[in-house]
């Protein structure tokens, strides 16, 4: 039986250490090693975006990646959206445009159009669909996502941080 | 749902790799971007003993012109492809199918060399690669092997990769002027995976299409070639009657899947019209 490995990582800003077996994913690390529960499993297979977070720079499916990959890597997770002041405007978008009902899918959206909109602020609608084509709602659906999204980024452009 | 129990390895140089898969062989697995090969270890389909992730291998990312056409390195991960200015400008349809493999978190890890040893058939790009008379270059620590796509596809998550051979490198030769390509699909509406794939590579030459060549995906146990079709159009000008003549002839010869998507029938029908998109977008290309 492989022991644990010793992994460093930051997260949110913070420089990480914690011991996983190779065989745990990225997503089980961060909810049952670090208690970063914020970060959702839906179909642990990589296709329902729930989990995703931002590894480099990118989104990925955390239920995909092996804890031990992000050894070296600058992880953003739902927990790293919000300031100490307060609510994101992405999140914010989504509380005013009622874009949730269970609440399962928000954090692996919010944490997808954070991603968008620090690369593109200015997305088009068709864009931010494209985008988040690998995120699934089964209940608000897409429709009051997008204007959160579409929302969120003109409150951005109009007072940016 | 947690895979079996290994010992991982992440070699930094391809070297490295080899060496850990000639001492652990049948015993291993490669993975790369994981999104296939994880969920096959989750229920248990793959029970590797030991696992050797080339993430860390930087010498297997990248795109570079080579003798007239580019090469890939294995690692190189969809999103780069889609998003490369050479790949886009010099061989539009294998970016655009990049573009429309699952979605930007899978493009974002899954690589080219993923796909092609993991041989799903409903993948992408091999019908790209097929079309575009791919070579799939293979390292092993004996030495190096290069391998034509439809050599090195064999079935259905089956291929010619031996247990102790890594895919390096994937090259896709320089195409003839007044070339153009497409890759067209019906995808299943949540994974986005090809019900089915056409890709279409023609070279017009004055009003006829002087060479064609076309790689069809998910429609059976394994990505083809479309010869019969390829055949029928060659040396033809693209007229309706033509078109529809190769289109007919594309579902020719595939033992064609059936399963809850879509019907062997339906398949088989999906691969004509497909095919003529693909060949009429294509020829709007090359002209």
């Amino acid at each position: 039986m492989p022991g644990k490995v010793h992994v460093q990582s930051n997260i949110n800003g913070e420089d990480t250490d914690f011991l996983c077996e190779p065989r745990q994913s990225l997503l089980e690390v961060l909810r049952d090693v670090l208690s970063l529960t914020g970060t959702k499993e839906g179909c642990n297979d990589g296709n329902c975006g729930a989990c995703t977070v931002i590894m480099d720079g990118r989104i990925v499916d955390s239920c995909c990646v092996l804890g031990v990959e992000a050894q070296g890597k600058q992880l953003t997770t739902i927990e790293g959206i919000a300031s100490a002041d307060g609510l994101h405007p992405i999140q914010q978008a989504f509380l005013e445009n009622a874009s949730l009902q269970c609440g399962i899918c928000t954090p692996g959206f919010i944490v997808a159009v954070k991603a968008l909109l620090d690369r593109e602020p200015k997305p088009t609608e068709q864009r931010v669909r494209h985008w988040l084509a690998g995120n699934l709602c089964r209940c608000t659906g897409y429709d009051k996502i997008v204007r959160a999204v579409l929302d969120a980024s003109e409150k951005i452009q109009a007072s940016p941080r | 749902m947690t895979t079996s129990s290994f010992e991982y390895f992440a070699p930094t140089t391809l070297g490295e790799a080899q060496t850990l898969l000639s001492q652990y062989g049948g015993d291993a697995k490669i993975v790369a971007g994981g999104h296939s090969l994880i969920p096959t270890m989750k229920i248990r389909l793959a029970e590797p003993k030991y696992l050797i992730d080339l993430g860390r291998i930087s010498e297997l990312s990248y795109i570079r012109e080579q003798e007239g056409g580019i090469a890939i390195g294995a690692m190189t991960t969809y999103y780069q492809i889609e998003s490369s200015s050479t790949v886009r400008s010099r061989y539009l349809a294998l970016a655009e199918a990049s573009g429309e493999v699952a979605d930007m978190q899978v493009r974002n890890k899954g690589t080219i060399g993923g796909s092609l040893a993991h041989a799903d058939p409903a993948a992408d790009l091999p019908a790209v690669i097929l079309a575009l008379e791919g070579q799939i270059s293979l390292a092993s620590s004996g030495g190096q092997r290069t391998l034509v796509a439809d050599d090195f596809l064999v079935d259905t998550f089956s291929t010619a990769l031996g247990d102790d051979e890594i895919i390096a490198e994937i090259r896709i030769p320089a195409l003839p002027a007044n070339t153009g390509g497409s890759y067209k699909k019906f995808g299943n509406k949540a994974s986005h995976f090809a019900i089915v794939g056409v890709s279409a590579i023609v070279t017009m030459s004055g009003g006829t299409c002087q060479r064609v060549r076309i790689g069809i995906t998910g429609a059976g146990p394994r990505a083809v070639r479309g010869r019969s079709a390829e055949a029928v159009l060659e040396g033809k000008e693209p007229t309706g009657s033509n078109l529809a003549q190769a289109s007919e002839q594309a579902a020719q010869g595939i033992d064609f899947l059936g399963d809850i998507h879509a019907s062997e029938e339906y398949r088989a029908h999906l691969t004509r019209v497909f095919t003529r998109r693909a060949l009429e977008e294509a020829i709007s290309r090359a002209r």
